[in-house]
């Protein structure tokens, strides 16, 4: 019962930050609105894919760097769920109101694109996730450069020129509703026996494995889970930027997840979502520094990483320690 | 759920901080233009060669007083050669900023995930290098000074075929530029309507250095010519490494050809070579000429490239239909431009047709001994 | 027939690119367990180098061989100096710290270097002057130029010469117990951190020669220019087995070919893409890699 309370009262608030965001930023007095609005979801996109990568980066401690990937995968099979399947679902749904008829489009179009995400890191994560850290690392990262030329070869979603025509059904309400999931999710898995296992692993897989746990097992879920939020931030973005081009999804997106997760702190839930937030934001008021914007991203990571390598909200409980030297 | 109302929290503050930063906003008179372009990233080379050629076209009106006796301020925002940057600059200079009309971008593909928010805010947007037909098809605010990708391929087909009288043609494209693969396409279906025959389909993606693998497998298709419709950063390799593998083949290109650095990297390779432009250089044309000069002052001998030449000319009929419109309310600008005829610019005599793509002719040069000489001229 | 042995060698050629790359990241990850993702941008830091200090000396040495030389050596300085000073500045204080940590800290690196590159260099690509003069040959319709035979003789050399100084030196055998473990080595009077300072030196050197080396047969150089070919000579460390020297160059050669073969007959649109394809079946079949040992983990 109150967890049906619980949920009503996220819908309901949701809800009511969407309507207050409408009157306020997008048709209301704030001049500055619809930018503000852009950056608003554009960070909420970004705060599903830190905590979805924190869950292997952070929790696990199994670096992935194909995060993009998975992101790409969700972005491009829901957008064509939309575009070519939308108008027969449109036709079925005729009897409803835009707004409903809208939603139940974004939900099965998104429902379609993390399934794909979450089958496509089952497939990655299953065979690669025996790897040692560092091989896993670059796995990833060839897996998230596949995913990108192949879709470059893929016509029907309009591969160098990019998939147009791509319906706007998200909004603040859904792309907040992600953060509410992701977050809640993750944060489920870390408090259960789940979780526990997963930080045993990071700790040390040897010992993990001593005492009885299914390491393999345990990675592949929550990489699994992790590739299935990213692909659920995909389908928002597409939805939201009504546009999709490889350029978004290479090798650097999937850093810049990482550098966000590592500047709040590698498996601190909070710090992940502060980390997306201050890395959105910021960039925002650094706009007339344009080409030092990246010099200054670096020079921070590499500062925090030698300086609190916890980062900002970490504990630093279990990082720091040379355990693999 | 502390978690979640602390994220929450955050956005909000950075909202907060975003809101406290936007007050200021000096309401001076100057004519505000937006500029939208890729100033980092990989595909930064093209968008600051666009970014001089538009500052020097505003620089230029501002020196000559203005226009409607108005200064023109320029706000250029880097959007990182990204989509979704892209989506946020122009929402930016929209919305924050507030001006009267846009200019960008230079890769179809940021055009397109911007031009649907200048659109439905009702705010003219001018792309100097966008060739994707479908750029301005998302509505009656867009428009752009350079051709689309149809004509141009039909241009160098046409060459190919009427002029060099060649029947077989190999194609090797950059898979990752919409550009080059749009051109391939369209010079594809003109080249077959016309009855040559296109004999191997090759293609490589901008950043490579190596070629020969693509270009050993199209010697064995021994075509008269190779259609490269890439940028210059990367014909110039390609023109090396056919000449060393024995590729003696005629290399044509389009547009992205145009630069200085092309034959620079190419050397005498390219000797011998055709790609379609705007214009030539070597035309006498006192506006020609005169910005070529005016460009080289300014950027420190650097010789403008097709890429500044677009800019200024985007920035030119933008400033040009300010002034006719007698004000900088959006809605009279869009109209405005939207009557653009006849405009001379560096580019050729612009007139924007229905679909408010630029109608112009296109020159046909040869790369001679580090000189783009004029051939001849194709009319739309 | 005569096409074949052409892709042979243009895979060769390419494949000796890689090779010269993975060379330097093969002995960097060999001592520290570092993917020294930098190491791409020390290579084209190098190419820069020659670029520079052949403007400076245009015209004073007579070209050739000598002027070839000089600017090999000057930027191999340079690019060994930068090596020891991203080392010591970034690398050395998290040098104890997780993994994680410390490929977080060299992804910032790369970064820092690749956009203070756009920024000093500009984003423009460069004309890399012919410093050696070109030459071409011919042999049963295969041709092929003195410079890419010099950029696969040099990486054999280079394999064969490291190889030795790794088993036959003092300092290669410090190298060696350093890698082994750090802390043991310490207590036998080794010097720690001269010998990884050494290491990313020699590393560092060796990517600014290959820099020089592929910029001679590809003359066009940009500052974004060693995030692919960097990416790409680790796939290529990783497939042969990482810490292996030989493996670097098999490694090498073998993504050069498969690239190029691709790319000959079969579809060149999926050219990118087939570098990471055989990696991941080589991890999953083998994991060490091709010449690399099997390791067991110790508690």
């Amino acid at each position: 019962m109150k967890k049906i309370l619980l949920v009503l009262a996220v819908l309901g608030g949701m809800g009511l930050l969407q309507w207050a965001l409408t009157a306020f930023l997008l048709d209301g007095p704030v001049r500055q609105g619809p930018y503000y609005y852009q950056i608003l979801m554009l960070a909420g996109i970004n705060v599903i894919l830190a905590v979805s990568l924190n869950l292997t980066n952070g929790i696990t401690g199994q670096f992935s760097i194909g995060h993009a990937g998975f992101f790409a995968i969700g972005a491009y099979v829901a957008a064509s769920v939309s575009v070519y399947a939308g108008p027969t679902l449109q036709g079925s749904l005729a009897g409803l109101p835009s707004f409903a008829a809208d939603s139940v489009l974004l939900l099965v179009a998104s429902a379609a694109g993390v399934a794909a995400a979450a089958a496509a890191g089952w497939l990655v994560g299953m065979p690669s996730l025996r790897l040692r850290g560092d091989y896993l690392a670059i796995v990833t990262l060839g897996f998230g450069e596949i995913i990108r030329v192949l879709i470059l070869n893929i016509d029907a979603v309009g591969g160098a020129r990019g998939f147009t025509g791509i319906p706007r059904y998200s909004n603040f309400f859904w792309v907040g509703l992600g953060v509410v999931a992701a977050i809640s999710t993750v944060r489920h898995i870390v408090r259960s026996s789940h979780g526990r296992a997963l930080l045993s692993i990071r700790e040390d897989e040897i010992a993990a494995q001593a005492m009885g746990v299914a390491v393999t097992r345990h990675k592949v879920t929550a990489f699994v889970i992790g590739a299935a939020f990213a692909g659920l931030a995909g389908s928002l973005f597409g939805h939201f930027t009504m546009y999709l081009h490889t350029n978004s999804f290479t090798f650097v997106k999937s850093f810049e997840i990482i550098i966000m997760i590592a500047l709040g702190g590698l498996g601190s839930l909070a710090g992940a979502a502060l980390g997306a937030v201050v890395l959105t934001v910021l960039p925002e008021l650094f706009r007339g520094f344009a080409e030092y914007r990246m010099v200054i991203y670096a020079l921070a990571l590499i500062l925090i990483m030698i300086y609190r390598p916890q980062g900002l909200l970490g504990k630093g409980r279990f990082l720091g320690r040379g355990k693999d030297k | 759920m502390k978690l979640a109302g602390l994220a929450g929290a955050g956005m909000l503050a950075g909202a907060l901080i975003l809101a406290a930063c936007g007050k200021k906003g000096p309401e001076s008179n100057d004519i505000l233009i937006g500029e939208f372009g890729a100033l980092t990233g990989s595909i930064a080379s093209f968008g600051q060669s666009t970014h001089k050629g538009v500052a020097l076209a505003v620089e230029e009106v501002n020196a000559g007083g203005g226009v409607l006796g108005r200064k023109i301020r320029l706000i250029t925002e880097d959007d990182q050669g990204k989509p979704e940057e892209a989506l946020t600059a122009v929402t930016k200079l929209i919305s924050k900023d507030r001006v009267s009309a846009l200019i960008g971008e230079f890769a179809s593909s940021n055009s397109l995930a911007a031009a649907p928010f200048a659109q439905q805010s009702r705010i003219p947007m001018v792309s100097h290098g966008s060739t994707n037909p479908k750029v301005t098809q998302i509505g009656d605010y867009i428009f752009r000074v350079c051709f689309i990708d149809p004509f141009q391929g039909e241009v160098m087909a046409k060459f190919a075929r009427n002029t060099l009288k060649l029947d077989r043609v190999a194609i090797l494209r950059d898979i990752k530029s919409d550009y080059s693969v749009g051109l391939a396409d369209y010079f594809t279906k003109s080249f077959t309507a016309l009855g040559g025959t296109v004999v191997a389909d090759e293609s490589y993606s901008a950043g490579d250095k190596d070629f020969n693998a693509q270009l050993t497998a199209l010697k064995g298709k021994t075509p008269a010519a190779i259609f490269v419709p890439g940028y210059y950063t990367e014909v110039g390799l390609i023109a090396r490494q056919a000449r060393k593998l024995g590729v003696h083949a005629i290399l044509l290109g389009g547009d992205g050809w145009d630069s200085d650095k092309l034959w620079e990297i190419g050397g005498e390779a390219l000797n011998g070579s055709y790609f379609s432009n705007h214009y030539s250089v070597d035309n006498p044309s006192p506006v020609i000429q005169g910005f070529v000069e005016q460009f080289k002052a300014r950027y420190d001998g650097e010789k403008p490239d097709a890429l500044a030449a677009l800019g200024y000319d985007a920035a030119k009929v933008l400033i040009d239909a300010i002034r006719r419109a007698g004000s900088d309310d959006p809605k009279a600008i869009r109209d405005s431009l939207a009557t653009t005829q006849g405009f001379a610019g560096i580019t050729g005599i612009i007139s924007l047709n229905e679909n408010r793509d630029a109608v112009k002719s296109a020159v046909v040069l040869e790369v001679k001994d580090g000189k783009f000489v004029y051939k001849e001229t194709v009319d739309p | 027939m005569t096409a074949f042995l052409q892709q042979l060698l243009n895979g060769l050629s390419l494949g000796s690119i890689y090779a010269l790359v993975a060379l330097g990241y093969t002995m960097v990850y060999g001592v520290l367990r570092l993917i020294n993702f930098a190491h791409g941008d020390v290579y084209m830091l190098g190419a820069f180098a020659g670029y520079y200090a052949s403007k400076l000396l245009h015209g004073r040495l007579n070209g050739g061989l000598p002027e070839a030389a000089v600017i090999l050596v000057v930027s191999m300085i340079a690019c060994a100096l930068v090596g020891m000073l991203i080392e010591r500045l970034a690398y050395r204080p998290v040098r104890r710290a997780s993994r994680l940590t410390l490929l977080i800290v060299a992804i910032g690196v790369s970064l820092l270097i690749e956009n203070l590159a756009q920024i000093f260099f500009g984003a423009d690509p460069k004309f890399f002057p012919q410093i050696l003069p070109e030459r071409m040959f011919e042999w049963r319709g295969v041709l092929f130029t003195n410079q890419q035979i010099l950029v696969l003789a040099t990486a054999v050399l280079l394999m064969a010469a490291l190889t030795l100084f790794i088993r036959r030196t003092r300092t290669g055998k410090a190298m060696r117990a350093v890698a082994h473990n750090p802390d043991a080595a310490r207590l036998m009077g080794i010097n720690v951190n001269s010998i990884i300072s050494l290491t990313f030196a020699l590393g560092s050197a060796l990517a600014a020669a290959g820099g020089i080396l592929v910029s001679l047969n590809q003359p066009s150089i940009d500052p974004l220019m060693g995030l692919m070919t960097g990416i790409k000579a680790f796939v290529a460390a990783v497939l042969g087995g990482i810490g292996s020297i030989p493996g670097a160059v098999l490694g090498g050669l073998i993504l050069g070919l498969a690239e190029t073969f691709v790319a000959g007959y079969g579809s060149s649109t999926y050219r990118d893409a087939i570098a990471f394809f055989i990696l991941i079946i080589i991890l999953l079949c083998k994991p060490e890699g091709l010449l690399g040992k099997g390791q067991v983990e110790k508690v």
